[in-house]
């Protein structure tokens, strides 16, 4: 079937088999290989994508499902001019990143996490982030770099 | 990992919905937010050769205050039901159990009649629904019908649901008081509860203790006879058959089900 | 001011927090364009014959390209000879394969030992087309008796290499020497379990492959690039000039992808065999299964002392669980008995241990590889003697850990340790955590009789990092006319940063700014020696290279410069902070580093490096852990988690930092949570991230690390490996902390991992009423 999807502010269509997930056209049709696949129970969210504005498995979706809706990656995070969005400001500043495998999703769920609790305590990020598996950082500074995000987005 | 190949079919209405899948036939299956099908579809556990997506119907996503009970759309999401401010000032308890649903990603996409009609006893808004005594509201070819939660779950993964039957809302009677609870015992914060208990009121469901999401009728009795919290909590496994697994012996969950029950009463007595 | 010791945040950063890194799914080179997908046709049996397999419909099905079993491996030479008579003493160190008949093959041949053991391929355009294809192959087996633990191993009922006479591969060491406990007033003996762990690196294993002219070229995600040359050039009789191999960026590691293993062989040798470039993927339910799992030991352990704390006699027996191929012979368990002793000084020691396989997962090196296994014991003993003899666990660790006055120390082990301030580091954790208030804390919540008690458990610690010191590490280090310089390292890094910490070093050496300076690894064609990243190695090995190489390079720049300025080299200097050459006191003198580079001739400065003294050195420390039990339903909470991790100078905080959170999160999973389940079929019951408990951050505090710094003589750099100290000073704290909750109750050991249903059952078996025998 054809499917349309806006990713990252640009359109992208392409004829897939039905059974396509979101995952894989958004790497394989949409070029764009930040969001990896992690495992296949949708238990690690190294696939985290915005769809229409919300965080998503990507590995738990059909492409069919994001058809005429938008998707935000985290190729698509910075800004036009190439600023980084604070997440990833506050990810590089805090050392938030090892091998780099679960940080695309990582860093979208924490956009979406942001967006619906702009200002978490830690114990709320640490349940936010359940979704989101990383094996190197042991979460500790993750869980600075969201703060220090939600810290410096907040009005002085 | 990746479904076997299937036909995708996209349901705008109803009526749409129950067409496409009566076309079908048996091996058609509905797809709502695919956080209970797809993931058993990656796994070829469930091979259905058509797919009905009824995820943009927009007409079955609405929370609606309708005097005496509360409308829930099937298409609801457990995102959505957590951020009520409607249902925080009249289900708390559905408010928040939602919220307690898998993790954020799924809460965004899952749906609460996707959940109930999927019918997992480890689930929890299916008990949740059971607990507050809901009508579960399914139209078929020949029409809709409402059917009572304590009719609704008939057995494991098995619900009244005819096929080619949707499930379109669910409706939940305004709690008499204001005393509800929600244990949600996990090994890790992202698992499914390997006992849960789900108190409102002199109602109280259980999570996980058999085929299906139970009522603890005998807790309920005893309450209803004058026993205390504690007293009424010692009669938390009768009538389950929790399972043996990975994560807890039979004897375990009869024992969390007591305990839970006991916190899960005082909770909400505490509540008022 | 030199950058080493401040914080710098990481160049390899910006790239990953934009387009994401470039693991071997994402590479899309041009050798790679069209190439086809291998599906893997795995046992899903623990132990069977194969009488038959049927490929016919599989290779029907659409989109095949292929369908491969070991009926088409005739193009291999034939496996080396059985080795003859006894391995040579000391061999069971030796990290290779007992080979003979423990010998493994690649695609199975008329057997399977384990569930996930790879029989056939599926060769097809596209990954979905090939899931579906692996579906047609029909493999038809004749089950034979299930190996799935020890118990069975050891009954040998049933064997899993029937030449070998035995399910043990390898026994080394005595009995128990006679009368060596009976100095002792106390002595305390207890079997535990260090149970089977999956490593679970969030990318799992990949390989893509292609073979043109002549020449094998291999992606693969790996810690060593040039191993896994190596490996492939004996696998297939070639010559490793017509192999390349690239490591891209590796999402993860931990041990488990060291060289290249039996699956990418595979994957390899069809990518020669058909000629078409080949990628291959694993999903997660194979990496459960197909990449080798870490730890399962079971340990006897037995301590023997005095009343008042000093203890005299230690032993550590293993049997190592090493699954159905033994690939590490028996270097793990050896690695344990060489640290069995741990940070104390013990005046007889003794170590032993079996290797037996099973029908399982064979197990491999995994974050510690050995040394957590040790540690995990001797801290459980130190704790069952402490509360044999009624005295703080803390108190005992004091009197008996090794003074900083007798250093080198020759541990009972056997491995003798560089330098170490052990009392240091257990008395600066105590203080910061408050160690007395925990105390008095848990003593309140007892007096009142709680429902959530409170645990405070230790680990005092040292380990062995850089144990194949002997094998160096390489770096090439080259200033460019440009004044930018490239560093070609023979480590291999996969998150641990080397990229910044290399350029780090190259900066403080020549003053060439960090940004400036590129960091290559991982490629076989630019970097033909090197070893590659494990055994927490790098930095000292592998950094002392890049350093060596900017000395060198600084040297030949000197004359260089002298040249240039028509000066004698006595009077020139290398100004850091600003990275320029000049006359000493004559700063309008200066020149760039491009411009001596560019005198220097066509090809600009350059300098290889291969470092070792041939010694390893021993990071150590002490984990203290505060854990809280919900004495109702077993649920146990981590509260706090407070170390010192002693690696000597810390060249980068930030990175050094991150080691030692990943460490804990690692350590503190095996005591909580994680644990590889079989049944006794041999089939694998935690074989999906749901099941396996991976931890995630809603378990975990956040840490409290403090900073000690004990230099070692290894190497001029003065460091020790941070990689794998979190994870084995972690586990036995957190351990300890979750027994020490409900120690009141008069328990003295719970197995890892305390789930909910085990603590239960501890707490229920401790409080029921003994005569009638009836549960609470």
């Amino acid at each position: 079937m054809k499917v349309n999807v806006t990713v990252n502010g640009s359109q992208v269509e392409a004829e897939v088999p039905d059974r396509t997930l979101l995952v894989h056209f958004l790497r394989e049709q949409a070029n764009l290989t930040a969001a990896n696949v992690g495992c296949d129970t949708s238990s690690c969210g190294a696939c985290t994508v915005l769809l229409d504005g919300r965080s998503v498995k990507s590995c738990t979706l059909l492409a069919a499902q994001a058809d005429g809706r938008e998707v935000v990656t985290l190729e698509g995070l910075a800004g036009d001019d190439g600023e980084l969005h604070g997440v990833q400001q506050a990810f590089r500043a805090e050392h938030g990143l090892q091998c780099g495998f679960c940080t695309p999703g990582m860093v979208m769920a924490a956009v979406s996490l942001l967006e619906e609790n702009p200002d978490p305590s830690e114990a709320e990020v640490r349940t936010a982030l359940e979704g989101n598996i990383c094996r190197c950082t042991g979460y500790h500074n993750i869980v600075r770099a969201v703060l220090a995000a939600a810290s410096e987005r907040r009005p002085r | 990992m990746i479904p076997a190949t299937f036909t995708y079919q996209r349901a705008l209405s109803v009526d749409e919905a129950l067409e496409l899948a009566a076309q079908a036939g048996e091996d058609a299956k509905f797809l709502a937010g695919g956080h209970s099908l797809l993931p058993l579809m990656k796994l070829r556990l469930a091979v259905p050769e058509t797919v009905v997506d009824i995820g943009r119907i927009s007409e079955l996503s609405f929370i609606r205050d309708e005097g005496d009970y509360i409308a829930i759309g099937a298409l609801t999401t457990h995102s959505e039901l957590s951020q009520s401010s409607l249902l925080a000032e009249q289900l708390p308890l559905l408010a928040h159990a939602a919220g307690q649903v898998g993790d954020p990603q799924v809460r965004h996409c899952g749906t609460i009649g996707g959940s109930v009609a999927h019918a997992d006893p480890a689930a929890d808004l299916p008990a949740v629904v059971l607990a507050l005594d809901a009508t579960i509201v399914a139209r078929g070819p020949s029409g809709s019908r409402e059917i009572p939660a304590s009719e609704f779950f008939s057995g494991l993964f098995e619900t009244a649901l005819q096929p080619g039957e949707l499930l379109t809302e669910i409706r939940v009677r305004k709690p008499a008081g204001p005393g509800w609870s929600f244990q949600k015992f996990t090994k890790r914060a992202i698992d499914w509860a390997i006992v849960g208990v789900v108190v409102q009121g002199g109602n109280v469901a259980l999570v996980n203790m058999g085929s299906t999401p139970l009522r603890a009728t005998g807790v309920e009795a005893a309450l209803a006879g004058g026993a205390t919290a504690r007293e009424a909590a010692g009669h938390a496994a009768e009538g389950t058959s929790p399972a043996d697994d990975l994560n807890a012996s039979r004897a375990y969950r009869e024992h969390l089900a007591r305990v839970l029950v006991g916190r899960g009463l005082e909770e909400a007595a505490a509540r008022g | 001011m030199s950058i080493l010791g401040t914080r710098v945040m990481r160049t390899e950063d910006p790239r990953l927090l934009t387009v994401g890194g470039t693991y071997v799914d994402d590479l899309r080179v041009p050798e790679l364009t069209g190439a086809a997908r291998v599906t893997f046709v795995r046992s899903p049996l623990a132990h069977a014959l194969i009488t038959g397999i049927d490929t016919e419909a599989a290779r029907q099905a659409p989109g095949v390209v292929a369908v491969l079993t070991v009926q088409d491996m005739d193009d291999l030479p034939p496996p080396p000879p059985a080795p003859e008579g006894e391995p040579p003493p000391g061999s069971e160190a030796a990290p290779l394969p007992l080979g003979g008949v423990w010998s493994e093959p690649l695609l199975a041949v008329d057997r399977v030992r384990f569930v996930g053991e790879p029989v056939a391929i599926v060769i097809t355009d596209d990954s979905y087309l090939g899931e579906d294809a692996a579906e047609l192959v029909s493999v038809d087996y004749q089950p034979l008796g299930a190996v799935p633990d020890i118990n069975t191993a050891l009954a040998a009922e049933t064997l899993l290499f029937d030449a070998a006479g035995s399910n043990v591969a390898l026994t080394i060491g005595a009995p128990t020497v006679e009368g060596a406990f009976d100095a002792c007033d106390v002595v305390v003996e207890r079997t535990i379990t260090n149970q089977r762990l999956a490593p679970v690196p969030m990318e799992g294993r990949a390989v893509a492959a292609t073979w043109s002219d002549g020449k094998l070229t291999v992606w693969v995600s790996t810690q060593n690039a040039q191993i896994s040359r190596f490996i492939l050039a004996g696998a297939f009789g070639m010559d490793p000039g017509a192999i390349r191999v690239v490591a891209p960026d590796v999402g993860g590691a931990f041990g488990a992808k060291i060289g290249a293993d039996r699956d990418a062989l595979i994957v390899a040798w069809a990518a020669k065999h058909t000629g078409r470039a080949l990628r291959w993927v694993e999903t997660r339910s194979e990496n459960l299964v197909g990449m080798t799992h870490g730890r399962a030991q079971r340990q006897f352990i037995k301590i023997g002392g005095t009343r008042d704390g000093r203890i005299l006699a230690y032993r550590n027996e293993v049997i190592q669980d090493t699954g159905a191929y033994p690939r590490m012979s028996g270097f793990l368990p050896f690695l344990t008995g060489l640290m069995a002793a741990g940070p104390y000084d013990i005046p007889h020691v003794e170590t032993a241990y079996r290797v037996a396989v099973t029908n399982t997962t064979p197990i491999a090196a995994y974050r510690g590889a050995g040394r957590p296994e040790a540690t995990a014991a001797v801290e459980r003993a130190v704790d069952l003697f402490a509360a044999e003899i009624g005295m703080d666990p803390a108190d005992v660790r004091r009197i008996n850990l090794v003074p900083p006055d007798k250093f080198p120390y020759s541990s009972g082990g056997g491995a003798v340790y560089d330098t170490g301030n052990y009392a240091a580091a257990l008395d600066k954790v105590l203080d910061a955590a408050g160690y007395a208030e925990l105390r008095a804390e848990q003593a309140r919540r007892r007096e009142r009789g709680d429902v959530l008690q409170l645990g405070i458990g230790l680990a005092s610690y040292v380990e062995i990092t850089a144990a194949d010191a002997a094998g160096g590490e390489t770096a090439r280090l080259m200033v460019h006319d440009d004044g930018t310089a490239t560093v070609y390292t023979g480590s291999s890094a996969h998150g641990q940063g080397h990229h910044t910490a290399w350029a780090m070093l190259v900066q403080d050496q020549l003053g060439i700014p960090l940004e400036q300076v590129t960091v290559i690894h991982g490629d076989t064609d630019l970097i033909p020696l090197g070893v590659g990243t494990y055994a927490s190695r790098s930095l000292q090995l592998g950094g002392t290279a890049v350093r060596n190489a900017a000395i060198d390079v600084k040297e030949q720049a000197r004359k260089v410069a002298a040249d240039l300025l028509e000066a004698s080299e006595a009077d020139l200097e290398l100004d850091t902070e600003n990275g320029v050459w000049q006359v000493r006191g004559d700063p309008a003198s200066s020149r760039s580093w491009a411009e001596v580079a560019a005198h220097a001739g066509p090809d600009g400065l350059a300098a290889d490096a291969n470092f070792t003294t041939g010694q390893p050195s021993f990071p150590f420390g002490t984990h203290l852990a505060v854990a809280e039990v919900d004495t109702e339903t077993g649920k146990v909470r981590m509260l706090r988690h407070v170390t010192v991790d002693d690696a000597g100078p810390v060249v980068s905080p930030l990175l050094a930092e991150g080691q030692r959170h990943g460490g804990i999160a690692q350590g503190v999973a095996q005591a909580l949570l994680e644990e590889m389940v079989y049944d006794s079929d041999g089939n694998p019951v935690t074989a999906t991230l749901m099941d396996y408990a991976i931890i995630t951050a809603a378990e975990l505090p956040s840490f409290e690390l403090l900073s000690q710094e004990t230099p070692t003589p290894a190497n001029p750099l003065g460091v020790k490996g941070i990689g794998e100290a979190g994870t084995i000073g972690a586990t036995p704290a957190a351990q300890n902390a979750i027994i020490d909750a409900v120690s009141h109750l008069g328990i003295r050991h719970i197995d890892m991992p305390a789930t909910p249903v085990r603590m239960w059952a501890a707490i229920t078996e401790a409080t029921s009423a003994p005569i009638t025998g009836e549960s609470q």
